[in-house]
């Protein structure tokens, strides 16, 4: 395959384990973990009983009849990730995650969250399962996503706020790697994306792909064929390659990731590693990166506060390097045009990082023939984000 | 043997154990760099640690981090370091170890690196975010400048990989005393004896103790358990505060002889 793990957890030239030698134990003790439970029987009907029951899956593969009239192209049809529980798709990680934690024997819960989202989704599982949870957050986030920050004390989670930095994502994952190493005998890190150093890229995107193997299965089943193509926004980049990967062999399929324009990425404020950064390392894996010319990190831009990430997951960039898939970028403009477009047309509200997908869409879409199919992965729904639209719209909700 | 191993034995076959400080390059502007160095070598250290700051720091505490970001604040970059140490490279006496996150080095370019690096009187690099799985990176080029590449011994690791990382070492071994980041802390585990044996059995290369190391009798009792020590923090907040005495004093605690 294509995509399959190297040895050292090298996807292509991409990947690998980049961290202090203090973790490199716990890491191998996650790859033996993962490697027993993820055929094992009992497990997988324990995380199935509990994608079922509790989260809510599958979710539907919503035909957009509406938006489809008003693309005036392919056949668009909508992942429902937003009708998850804690409504995104990182609650399928986040679960899969504490499970696996659990029967490692460690009931200690670290995670960095960017949105919000995989906190919230991450506090959930540990008030399900009965776990300690401790989730950094960066300050700046902290206030963007103040209801999510509500949500995960309520659910008994301690949020802890990251001045240092930019004090967005990615210093929330420096101290929530810091928190790991420092207590790496009781606790286990549930990382919210496809990133990071080996085996989390692999475990985060298996525990992501009933994203694609279910829109495999419904596509066959409504339409008989797989569609033309498919469109996922990219922050770490887990929806989009929990989407993809059940794809890739299918090569006539094409795979479009949406990375986050920010401001425009000619003006150097935005979010987009692939299409505006060099390779370097960070976080423990090679990949696409966001820096100046000494190899210091930069701060990425979007307003949406869960692509806000300076790297991408090293399964994308090798995508990206071997052509498969192919990575463009909408602007903070055009996704809040596609927030109103999908709640006017379809009467959904979905996440800005969503937003981001929607509005590729719209232009791909009109390129396509009506009789083609294109599936947008919607990763999650706004409700979280609401203050930022409405003051990015000019309004003025407190 | 490399330049950094054989100085390290020097000193201790007399007796005396390592010190190895920690200093943040740029902390207080790189102007402050020569005097630094020049002035630890005066008090009889036996190699310096010379931290470059980076954006994300995630083996460090917050001591050393909150250098880096007065470090980075100053302007303070891979290149300017290892510029301004090549100014004045014909006045330093002991190996310079450099300590930097990988991308810098990426970003520099590995083999132009090495090359400046060793001119800049380099003799030892510390990445810590480059476990020895991913060393092949840097390792060639290093090795073509006699620049030792040391590696990092964590108490996490099990049996098999401490073997492994002790022999793979070059210069000394860096034994992390703690789980965890950098900093000063008050009590150390007591197995800790135990582990600085079985490493010294695999190995002729010095152990030093580091992480955590910040009074003399920190700095006596390592020294009884293993070749010496590597202080950071300490030795980081001393210099901030102009601190002389309070780094004399850590030094001697790793002298069997007085200073001369
Ligand atoms: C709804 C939603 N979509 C997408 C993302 C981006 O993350 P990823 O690229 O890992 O899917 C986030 C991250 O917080 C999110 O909350």
């Amino acid at each position: 395959m294509t995509t399959t793990t190297t040895k050292k957890g090298r996807f292509g030239r991409f990947g690998g384990q980049f961290v202090p030698e203090t973790l490199m134990t716990a890491l191998q003790e996650l790859e033996e973990a993962y490697d027993k439970f993820k055929n094992d029987e009992e497990f997988q009907n324990e995380l199935n009983y509990y994608l079922k029951n509790y989260v809510g899956r599958e979710t539907p593969l919503y035909f957009a009849e509406r938006l489809t009239a008003q693309f005036g192209g392919a056949k668009i049809y909508l992942k429902r990730e937003d009708l998850n529980h804690t409504g995104a798709h990182k609650i399928n990680n986040a679960l899969g995650q504490a499970l696996l934690a659990k029967r490692m024997g460690k009931n200690k819960i670290v995670a960095e969250t960017g949105a919000g989202q995989h906190g919230v989704a991450t506090a959930t599982a540990c008030a399900l399962l009965g776990m300690e949870c401790i989730v950094y957050m960066g300050a700046e986030d902290v206030k963007r996503q103040a209801l999510n920050v509500f949500r995960m004390e309520l659910l008994g989670t301690k949020v802890v706020g990251v001045e240092k930095g930019s004090a967005t994502l990615k210093d929330a994952v420096n101290e929530a790697l810091r928190h790991w190493v420092t207590n790496i005998e009781d606790t286990h890190y549930i990382l919210g994306s496809a990133m990071g150093p080996h085996p989390f890229p692999t475990i985060v995107r298996d525990f992501q792909r009933v994203i694609g193997d279910e829109t495999r299965k419904q596509i066959l089943e409504v339409e008989n064929r797989l569609p033309d193509a498919v469109v996922a926004c990219i922050g770490g980049g887990s929806n989009s390659i929990g989407m993809f990967y059940p794809f890739v062999e299918d090569s006539d399929v094409a795979l479009y990731g949406v990375e986050a324009a920010g401001h425009g990425i000619e003006t150097g404020k935005h979010a987009a590693a692939i299409n505006g950064g060099q390779t370097g390392v960070l976080h423990g894996a090679f990949m696409y990166l966001l820096q100046d010319e000494n190899g210091f990190v930069q701060e990425a831009h979007s307003i949406s506060a869960g692509l806000d990430y300076p790297g991408v997951g090293p399964e994308h960039c090798h995508l990206h390097d071997s052509g498969r898939a192919t990575y463009v970028n909408i602007t903070d403009d055009e996704a809040l045009e596609g927030v109103k477009l999908l709640c006017k047309t379809e009467g959904i509200l979905p996440a800005l990082e969503s937003a981001h997908a929607i509005a590729y869409a719209s232009k791909l879409a009109k390129t396509m023939s009506p009789d083609e199919i294109l599936v947008i992965c919607l990763s999650g729904r706004g409700d979280k984000d609401v203050h930022t639209i409405s003051s990015a719209l000019g309004g003025d909700l407190t | 043997m490399s330049q950094l191993k054989e100085t390290i034995l020097k000193t201790t076959a007399n007796g005396d154990k390592a010190f190895v400080p920690y200093i943040m390059a740029g902390d207080g502007g790189l102007d402050k760099l020569q005097p630094t160095i020049l002035k630890l070598q005066e008090l009889g250290v036996t190699a310096i640690e010379v931290g470059i700051p980076f954006t994300d720091p995630v083996a460090d505490g917050p001591t050393i981090e909150r250098a880096g970001e007065r470090a980075l604040a100053a302007g303070t970059t891979l290149r300017k370091v290892v510029e301004t140490l090549q100014g004045f490279v014909d006045q330093v006496t002991v190996p310079l170890v450099a300590m930097t996150y990988l991308n810098p080095i990426l970003a520099y370019g590995v083999e132009d690196f090495a090359r400046d690096a060793k001119a800049a009187g380099i003799r030892g690099m510390i990445i810590p975010d480059m476990p020895l799985e991913e060393s092949e990176i840097v390792h060639p080029a290093f090795k073509a400048e006699g620049i030792a590449l040391v590696q990092l011994v964590s108490l996490a690791s099990s049996s098999e990989r401490i073997e492994r990382l002790t022999k793979a070492s070059e210069g000394f071994i860096y034994a992390v005393t703690v789980n965890g980041i950098t900093g000063a802390r008050q009590s150390f585990a007591d197995e800790l004896g135990e582990h600085f044996k079985k490493l010294q059995s695999y190995t002729d290369t010095p152990v030093l103790a580091g992480f955590g190391i910040s009074t003399p009798d920190h700095v006596r009792n390592f020294g009884a358990i293993c070749d010496g020590v590597i202080v950071g923090s300490k030795i980081v907040d001393s210099i901030a505060n102009d601190d002389w005495v309070t780094i004399e004093e850590l030094v001697k605690a790793s002298k069997v002889a007085p200073v001369k």
